[in-house]
């Protein structure tokens, strides 16, 4: 059994290691009946077909792969952009929610609640839920609410239903607890869209599943496109979700590497950051065993990074399995590192990414440094419309007449 | 047979069910926490357990959650919660500690089972561990029989109440609604099932294994309408936000909110007695 696949309990890297369910009884009957709907529903070709067919029809599934030469020339190696940023909603998150509400659909559940730190978990349940005609209830830091306010609107928009969260530090893990604890009084008609690949068993396996298309049609374009598979591939971690579907696709690969960056924050030494497996622990959060950032006491520690979808103190678990079987490496990038990327992935090839994703950019840029000439697929997993207030602000953009005060060369 | 099935037992002898109260450590502070708790036992609860603060507590309503991270926020550490631990239990009472489970395992299973045993603890109620992800604590919980307390809830099937009691030392505790705690309240009809398919499906017909009824239980109306004698058969009701309820109400007043405290508990042993 591989790393990213889990056993009968939930464990990935052998039992007991990372993973599992460490969920009040009252939710188990409910995670029970997901698993067993899940893997009937993958299993018939009726619901993967259909699966298939929003993706394609209504998402604009599959994404490219595209050849960056501009950015390439400016990193010394070549680098390959899958561009999730280019699917409906803008972002990978896309991918998932379809699989879980159709499987909501399915399941004959009406109601849907979700969590969301950036706001693209939330637009995309939203976006999901008003196409599938379900009830929707995301909730949201309060924190998160105020800097991601245009997205607070797109779920209006959608007409979901957003309600934030004034506990701990009111950002994305206090949200989670407040979906579960929706979820626990509901549960009867409700399914939670988890939103990455975190949380209780079956919830990294399935959201795996949906996302899983990332790495293996990125896997199948490069060997299309190029003739080859890339030397290392390249992913943004905040829960895990679009590292891990791209990731998916090249485990198997020994000849290909793997790097996940996660949120460096201020600088991982400055305590400020979201590097879990860099420079966090073991423990359990959100219902797994997986890296934390924790003190002493176990309690968790607040994350810090500039980009809401990555400021998560946890991690999902088949990324602290991959970690310590040694498969996949995860390294910091800063706040000022991503941003710089951001910047000159807008100037040299006219993309303006995700902040997350900028963060994916930001690393492949220093693997190219060890890997002249080599080929680098990056996941870039979502487009940057959500984050101009804080480019802007960053920046000191906005005024017409100068290119912003922080110019990249 | 623990501290806490004697004390059941002795309940059960009198024809009542037990009271359970509910308070976590260090809260209003370490000092006021051990305070309250020792009126909560001199007023008549007979069984205590002492909630270990944590950062993301999923099954705690706003109540609990406010007055969990007051105490996060004053500096509370677990070794204060052992020391709580060890004030009340010299009371004579059965003390168990209430804990979310990754506090435990950073702590270090098998000296938490050590320390707590040492600081007289009775046991530890584990609202985020079933017993299928429970081998470690439960190898340490066996070597000093420490109560091994896990829930089960209305949503639960036969099978897992059946693996549940069986793991279950203590008592085995019953969610009596579906829903966090200090929100919704739970009714006679709605938990009677639950406590009567634990009964049935627990070892001995459930003759070793007290139930608990906790979560949406705040009044002495209700403590009767679910205890032994006349009620439904729960062998204890458990009240936690309606005595943290009762202290948060009284801010800046010790006195007024231990009086009130002192109130509360003795109209819910009023009601088990019923
Ligand atoms: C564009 C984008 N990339 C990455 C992430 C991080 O999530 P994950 O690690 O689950 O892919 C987010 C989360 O909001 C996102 O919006």
């Amino acid at each position: 059994m591989s790393t990213y696949e889990a056993d009968a309990l939930g464990w990935f890297g052998g039992t007991g290691a990372f993973g599992g369910r460490f969920m009040p009884e009252a939710l188990i009957a409910a995670l029970d009946e997901l698993d067993v709907a899940w893997r009937e529903a993958m299993a018939d070709p009726a619901f993967t077909g259909e699966f298939d067919r929003l993706l394609h029809e209504y998402a604009g599934v599959p994404s490219l792969l595209y050849d960056a030469t501009r950015l390439s020339e400016h990193a010394g190696a070549r680098i390959l952009l899958k561009r999730e940023d280019l699917n409906h909603t803008g972002a990978h998150k896309i991918r998932n929610v379809l699989g879980q509400a159709l499987l909501t659909q399915r399941m004959g559940k009406t109601r849907v609640i979700a969590e969301t730190g950036a706001g693209q978990h939330g637009v995309a349940s939203a976006t999901a839920a008003a196409y599938l005609g379900l009830d929707c209830t995301v909730y949201m830091g309060e924190v998160d609410t105020e800097r991601q306010a245009l997205n607070v609107a797109r779920m209006q928009l959608l007409g979901a239903e957003v309600i934030p969260v004034t506990s701990g530090s009111r950002t994305l893990k206090d949200a989670i607890n407040e979906a579960m604890r929706d979820w626990v009084a509901s549960v009867d008609e409700t399914a939670y869209l988890f939103g990455t690949a975190a949380g209780p068993h079956p919830f990294p396996s399935l959201v795996l599943s949906f996302v899983r298309g990332i790495g293996d049609e990125a896997r199948r374009q490069c060997l299309d496109q190029y003739g080859t598979l890339p030397d290392a591939v390249a992913a943004c971690v905040g829960g895990g979700s679009n590292a891990i579907g791209l990731f998916a696709g090249f485990v198997d690969d020994p000849e290909v590497a793997i790097y996940g960056f996660e949120a460096g924050g201020d600088g991982v030494e400055t305590g400020r950051h979201a590097a879990t497996i860099f420079a966090g622990s073991i423990g359990v959060l959100h219902g797994a065993r997986t890296f934390v950032l924790q003190d002493e006491d176990g309690q968790t520690i607040e994350s810090h990074s500039i980009s809401a979808g990555l400021d998560y103190p946890g991690v999902g678990p088949q990324h602290s399995a991959l970690s310590a079987a040694g498969r996949a490496s995860y390294l910091p990038v800063t706040d000022a590192e991503a941003m710089d990327a951001m910047a000159l992935l807008a100037r040299t090839e006219g993309i303006i990414p995700a902040v997350e994703s900028a963060h994916a950019v930001a690393g492949a840029l220093r693997i190219a440094e060890e890997r002249p000439g080599q080929t680098i697929l990056v996941n870039l997993s979502g487009r940057g419309d959500k984050d101009m207030g804080t480019a802007l602000e960053y920046f000191g953009l906005g005024q017409a007449g100068s290119r912003g005060q922080r110019e990249t060369k | 047979m623990s501290s806490t099935s004697t004390a059941f037992a002795r309940a059960r002898a009198e024809g009542r069910a037990a009271l359970v109260g509910y308070l976590p450590a260090g809260f209003p502070d370490v000092e006021g926490s051990i305070a309250a708790l020792k009126v909560m036992v001199e007023s008549g609860c007979d069984i205590i357990e002492i909630g270990l603060p944590y950062s993301d507590p999923v099954m705690d309503g706003p109540t609990i959650q406010a007055a969990a991270q007051q105490a996060l926020d004053a500096g509370v550490r677990t070794a204060d919660v052992l020391r709580v631990v060890e004030a009340v239990a010299a009371t004579g009472t059965p003390t168990l500690v209430m804990t979310y489970w990754n506090p435990v395992e950073r702590y270090g299973v098998e000296r938490f089972a050590r320390d707590l045993a040492d600081a007289g603890g009775a046991g530890l109620i584990t609202p985020d561990l079933t017993p299928d992800f429970a081998p470690e604590w439960i190898a340490a919980a066996d070597e000093r029989e420490l109560d091994k307390v896990f829930l089960v809830a209305p949503s639960s099937t036969d099978e897992r109440i059946a693996m549940t009691t069986a793991a279950a030392r203590g008592f085995v505790y019953a969610t009596g609604v579906m829903g966090v705690t200090g929100t919704t309240q739970a009714t006679a009809a709605g938990v009677a099932p639950l406590v009567a398919r634990t009964k049935a499906l627990s070892p001995a017909g459930g003759a070793d294994l007290p139930v608990g009824v906790g979560v949406g239980v705040s009044t002495g109306a209700q403590a009767a309408e679910l205890a032994v004698k006349n009620g439904i058969g729960a062998d204890g009701v458990i009240v936690g936000s309606a005595f943290v309820r009762t202290l948060l109400n009284h801010p800046g007043d010790r006195a007024a909110g231990l009086a009130a405290l002192a109130a509360l508990t003795e109209e819910l042993a009023g009601g088990v007695r019923a």
